[in-house]
């Protein structure tokens, strides 16, 4: 080949490769455009709905009265459930498949297992909890039902996140922990658990966030639509105090709530659908704040 | 010194190894209950129905008066919709895994990624407002015969929320890939265009190939945008301009109504979540199984 | 000839063989480990020295497929301390280690002495601070540390890391102190504090100690062994195996011809 031709090819090659450049970095930045897009959009419409009467108000026939306090106190309530159900199963599942599973059948039938959970679309959780706590534990329509669903919806996440964590820790620091003479429990007590808290919360968070906007599972184990009235009280005046009534109430959550808003044709309630999904939008990117906040502290304080 | 396995710290922490192991063991009994329920009510499904009407049927009407039960306008409306996605997707995906592997410097990748999972983090039930009120106007500016509920505006924003799920896998399958393999191939005087569609894409296969199944398997389990914006309207086409209806959304419309419980209307939501759990485990399988692979190979 | 007079033996491996799975790492080794003296294990790389060490505290338990056989005589108990019956955690409580890399936890220097105490349910708080602050004397460590006990460890020199995890290793008193290398991700400065500190601490507890570095070896150790694929080619006082190997192989080594 002449040198010329050698040349020719590489200005032809080299304009390729900055061509691709700027292709992929437009192509990265579609999502985001998207992202905008979409937060403008529900700004523009919502914005004006949101004020205290909305956060204060029960759902009502009228858009201009309606408002989404059934719904965000429902949505905390459900979310309290996911958690103390998801957090503890996930992490001793992920602590015991990192530190005590040995390599058998058992362990990859439990590894195989959990990557298709993940895997599995949300709606059949929906479809397993109506058949499994509404019908079969009787637990009916109530606040435990659903936060039991999405807590089987997060499990694979909190597992995988738990795991995750927990590979960062270089052996060297359970060699050490057992060189003096450390149980098994004893290294994952003192050791593993607090240096993976990082990661592992990373995950739960985002678990979590991922709970709060989950619509289809909740909808199938039959949330109502329409609550005019809270769930009783988690704390009383009189003895015990404590009540656990409110789990088996029936409740609504806030992806629902926009979910029944954005199905009406009246435009009046299109724009409160928009307003719940900002503030749906809010709480999730809140947690994916707080997430990414915990996991750069996190990853400043421990470094290898 | 001499073991004793019945000493408190024995009891003790075999006690704690058995609590982890039940903690891990639960999630396959998740698996069973999803099996048994789903097969469970299936079953008394196919006892009324014959399962040739189910799969090869072509009316989907079981809230009618005179109830239909094939299933294929139903997996129709999810392929179409779950194509619509890919197309979106896969190659948006797939450059933006490559941009971000061998292109973007340091400080944009460790910006964008966190933001680009915000994509994946949007609940899906915005997203279907946003298809709704906002993509199908556009959209219907430039196709003017496309209906309020379409599959093609669903169709197109699943895709874009699926991209992070796409391009986070194969992204980190790229830069498993060993520098030394690169090297080579700069060191031959390639570009970086040239190493990463010649070298590091081929390396990188099982992973990328992992990416798109998992997120085809999203597609396909997708609900509230579809819910939403692509209608309720069974519907057995490929025309993306019509309405169509998934199985999942078919799901969403029967909880939202008052089906009794033990009908068999009730057990087509159960028949139809079997049709969605079968066809996503084959791909999560196959995914699992790939990626699995990329671990073994480095 | 064999110069070896036993007078106090703290420990004795008998006819010792390791597998990891199907690879017969250790063969027949037979030694003697004296009481309060220093005792090197050298040889080329991969010849079984680490693994021989890690077998004194039990740390191939913590792995699969690892299969001991033969006996690791602990006196004056003349107990068998890889026998099956015996409790591997309770061995770690007598016969502790410290690593090729320091690796302190990512805790306080305090809270890294006393993890020990902790291990055996030691509560009391004077007791604990005692033992940490003897233990850091002993590692040489105190005067550097005694000001910011409560700083991470992490904020430590390699070398004041690596004392660091020396002073761990006493803190519980143990009968054995085993060294895997101590120094070898160390720079000159901070290897001679160590050495100096090891030569010291055999008056108080048996060390067992792996290098690579003959010299190091030839410094600190009273007692060699010569290690070659998994057997024990030669063992004698130092100065005699320095000067006087009896076996070719050991010769070679030592004089450079391979390793």
């Amino acid at each position: 080949m002449q040198n010329t031709d050698i040349r020719k090819r590489i200005k032809a090659i080299r304009r390729w490769n900055g061509i691709f450049r700027i292709v992929g970095l437009l192509s990265t930045f579609v999502g985001l455009v998207l992202l905008f897009a979409l937060m403008a959009d529900l700004f523009t419409d919502g914005f004006p709905r949101l004020s205290y009467k909305f956060f204060a108000s029960f759902p009502s026939r009228f858009p201009e009265e309606a408002g989404i306090l059934s719904a965000w106190v429902g949505s905390c309530l459900v979310l309290l459930v996911t958690a103390c159900a998801a957090i503890p199963l996930g992490v001793a599942a992920g602590v015991y498949l990192e530190e005590y599973a040995r390599k058998n059948w058992l362990t990859d039938l439990i590894e195989i297992n959990i990557a298709n959970l993940a895997g599995v679309p949300s709606i059949v959780y929906g479809l397993l909890a109506l058949g499994l706590f509404v019908y079969f534990f009787r637990f009916g329509e109530s606040v435990l039902t659903g936060g039991l669903t999405l807590a089987l919806l997060i499990l694979p996440m909190v597992i995988m996140a738990t795991r995750e964590a927990i590979r960062a820790i270089p052996n060297s620091i359970r060699e050490a922990s057992y060189a003096v003479g450390a149980t098994k429990w004893q290294t994952v007590k003192w050791h593993i658990i607090p240096y993976s808290t990082g990661g592992i919360l990373t995950g739960i968070i985002i678990g979590l966030s991922r709970a709060i906007g989950e619509t289809a599972p909740i909808i199938t184990v039959g949330a109502l639509t329409f609550i005019a009235f809270l769930p009783e009280p988690p704390i009383s005046s009189d003895f015990p105090f404590i009540s656990f009534k409110w789990l088996l109430d029936p409740f609504t959550v806030m992806p629902i709530q926009m979910f029944n808003w954005v199905s009406r044709p009246q435009k009046g309630f299109q724009l409160n659908a928009a307003a719940a999904g900002i503030v749906l939008m809010g709480m999730t990117l809140l947690m994916n704040g707080i997430a990414i906040y915990i996991r750069y502290k996190f990853r400043k304080k421990i470094k290898w | 010194m001499k073991k004793n396995i019945f000493s408190k710290r024995y009891l003790k922490e075999t006690f704690i190894e058995g609590g982890l192991l039940m903690a891990a063991l639960f999630s396959v009994f998740i698996t069973i209950s999803i099996v048994i329920i789903l097969a469970y009510e299936s079953y008394g499904f196919f006892k009324a129905v014959p399962l040739k009407d189910f799969l090869t049927g072509t009316q989907w009407t079981p809230l009618f008066a005179e109830p239909r039960f094939g299933i294929l306008p139903l997996v129709a409306g999810t392929l179409l919709t779950t194509l619509i996605a890919l197309i979106v997707a896969l190659p948006l995906g797939m450059l933006v895994a490559v941009y971000l592997s061998e292109y973007a410097p340091h400080k944009l990748r460790e910006i964008i990624k966190p933001v680009l999972e915000l994509l994946a983090a949007v609940p899906t039930v915005v997203y279907g407002y946003f298809a709704l009120s906002f993509l199908t106007p556009i959209l219907q500016k430039f196709l003017p015969d496309l209906s309020g509920f379409n599959a093609l505006s669903p169709g197109i924003i699943m895709g874009i929320m699926i991209i992070p799920y796409v391009s986070s896998v194969s992204e980190d399958a790229m830069i498993a890939v060993p520098m030394h393999i690169r090297e080579g191939s700069y060191a031959m005087g390639a570009t970086k265009l040239q190493t990463a569609f010649k070298v590091v894409i081929p390396s990188a296969f099982s992973g990328i190939a992992a990416a798109f199944i998992i997120g085809i398997s999203r597609a396909i389990g997708e609900t509230m945008v579809v819910s939403i914006a692509a209608g309720g309207m069974p519907n057995l086409t490929i025309n993306p301009l019509e309405a169509v209806q998934t199985l999942t959304a078919y799901i969403v419309q029967v909880s939202l109504g008052d089906v009794p419980h033990g009908t068999v209307e009730y057990k087509t939501i159960f028949a139809a979540g079997m049709t969605l759990f079968l066809m996503t485990l084959g791909f999560n399988l196959l995914g699992f199984w790939l990626r699995k692979r990329i671990r073994e190979v480095y | 000839m064999n110069t070896t007079i036993l007078t106090e033996l703290k420990a004795e491996a008998k006819d010792l063989n390791f597998l990891y799975g199907q690879v017969h790492a250790l063969k027949d080794i037979n030694l003697p480990i004296e009481r309060r003296k220093v005792t090197a294990l050298i040889g080329p790389s991969g010849c079984g020295k680490t693994t021989f060490l890690r077998c004194f505290n039990r740390m191939h338990d913590l792995y699969p497929h690892n299969r001991y056989k033969g006996e690791i005589i602990l006196y004056p108990d003349n107990v068998n301390i890889i026998s099956p019956e015996i409790d591997p955690i309770e061995v770690r409580m007598q016969i502790s280690m410290v690593f090729q890399k320091p690796n302190p936890f990512p805790k306080t220097i305090y809270e890294n002495v006393a993890y020990g105490l902790r291990v055996r349910g030691t509560k009391k708080k004077q007791v604990i601070d005692e033992r940490v602050e003897k233990s850091l004397r002993g590692a040489a460590l105190w005067d550097e540390v005694k000001d910011r006990l409560h700083n991470l460890a992490f904020d430590l020199s390699g070398g004041q890391q690596q004392r660091l995890c020396i002073a761990r290793a006493l803190a519980t008193d143990p009968r054995i102190l085993l060294f895997d290398e101590p120094t070898s991700a160390l720079d000159p400065i901070a290897t001679s504090k160590i050495e100096e500190l090891i030569i010291e601490l055999k008056n108080e507890v048996t060390i067992i100690i792996v290098t690579h570095n003959m010299q190091q070896a030839a410094r600190i150790s009273d007692y060699t062994a010569f290690m070659y694929i998994g057997e024990i080619v030669e063992y004698d006082r130092t100065e005699k195996i320095f000067t006087a190997p009896s076996s070719k192989l050991t010769e070679d080594y030592i004089t450079g011809r391979f390793g």
